[in-house]
């Protein structure tokens, strides 16, 4: 098993300034932090849309990479979404999805089918071809930059420990300056 | 001047034409129609789009995703056209405040009123949930506008232009069955 914060540090070591990221909820107060940038897209109006937003940003700028980071509970409220991805297979779209087993925004109780539930077999039958799944750091350090040069929707579950109590100011995701600023970003280039 | 009434002239008073409705849908530079089929627009909108390159059709599983992927869209520039029933719209009313109500988002939303008679309001259907959905429209604050007849397909138009000046929903009720 991983830390979230570690798995994010990774991945923010392989994303450059033309990149979108679209991390949620506990995720995104880590990212926001680790690697806070205009492209970071933020708001997602109801728990589980991130990656549709995403799909919808990669179809609208096949020019750039739009990554996705995501949560068990967050996915499991949308799973339709992966049959969409996977039939519609933006190039440039990059899902990760962090499985700690809980919904951890909403007090830390588990997500149905925690332990049991496996989120790359339900990419795999869903259609996607490029499946990956995670629980050792090394391995993860050593491929995300080639998963992440990949011309193919990829799909990968990190396998993570829960990080507790956070404190957090949804100002900082939803409120309209960031909206703001991220078109603006997207606007110029 | 005759009393007598052409089938055509008929059409384009009481019916409703499909294909005045794809064409307003090209005229108002929709790139993408996102798409959970629905029965009132099956044959006359969804039909004649299926297969085009342009606009580029997705099929969303479920309503809420497709208001997510029109969000999106709409941040890169490019204008999208969510076509559902309205048993989607009422499906997904959370993410429709969230997303296009709260965020202020041009979110252009075509919906079938399965079951509502045609020539009658919505608000006097007989079918409960095609009477509520100009009310809960209402309470959202959300735009709408009636597609009857073949002649309120020039609402389409404005409409979907007006959603994108102002960045903000829009409801485009279909009545019944284009032809």
């Amino acid at each position: 098993m991983m830390k979230r914060d570690e798995c994010l540090r990774a991945i923010a070591r392989h994303v450059t300034d033309r990149d979108i990221v679209a991390p949620v909820y506990s995720t995104a107060f880590d990212w926001i932090d680790i690697r806070p940038h205009p492209l970071n897209y933020l708001a997602h109006g109801a728990m589980g849309l991130a990656s549709s937003h995403a799909l919808g940003l990669a179809l609208g700028r096949p020019d750039k990479r739009v990554i996705v980071l995501d949560g068990d509970g967050s996915l499991l409220m949308n799973l339709g979404t992966l049959v969409t991805i996977a039939e519609a297979a933006p190039k440039n779209l990059f899902h990760f999805v962090c499985e700690n087993g809980t919904y951890e925004a909403n007090g830390g109780h588990p997500i149905p089918g925690r332990g049991v539930v496996s989120f790359a077999g339900l990419a795999r039958a869903a259609g996607h071809k490029n499946v990956h799944e995670f629980s050792d750091l090394k391995v993860f350090e050593q491929q995300v930059g080639a998963l992440l040069a990949e011309q193919w929707p990829v799909f990968a579950c990190l396998k993570i420990v829960s990080s507790g109590e956070q404190k957090r100011d949804y100002s900082r995701l939803h409120g309209a300056p960031v909206r703001q600023a991220f078109r603006d970003a997207l606007r110029a280039g | 001047m005759s009393a007598h009434v052409s089938v055509a002239d008929r059409q384009a008073t009481d019916g409703l034409s499909g294909q005045r409705i794809v064409e307003e849908i090209h005229l108002s530079g929709i790139e993408f129609v996102v798409a959970v089929p629905d029965i009132t627009t099956s044959e006359g909108v969804l039909r004649p789009l299926t297969g085009l390159s342009h606009p580029r059709l997705i099929r969303v599983c479920k309503e809420d995703e497709g208001v997510a992927i029109c969000a999106g869209l709409s941040y890169t520039g490019k204008r999208a056209l969510l076509l559902i029933q309205h048993t989607g719209l009422l499906d997904s009313i959370n993410a429709v405040r969230g997303v296009a109500v709260d965020y202020a988002l041009p979110i252009c939303m075509m919906v079938g009123l399965l079951q509502k008679e045609a020539g009658v309001p919505p608000r006097q259907s007989k079918s409960y949930g095609v009477r509520i959905v100009e009310p809960i429209l209402e309470a959202m604050g959300i735009a709408y506008h009636e597609i009857e007849r073949t002649p309120d397909t020039a609402k389409i138009r404005p409409a979907i232009d007006n959603a994108f000046a102002q960045s903000k929903p829009v409801v485009l009720l279909v009545g019944q069955p284009p032809k």
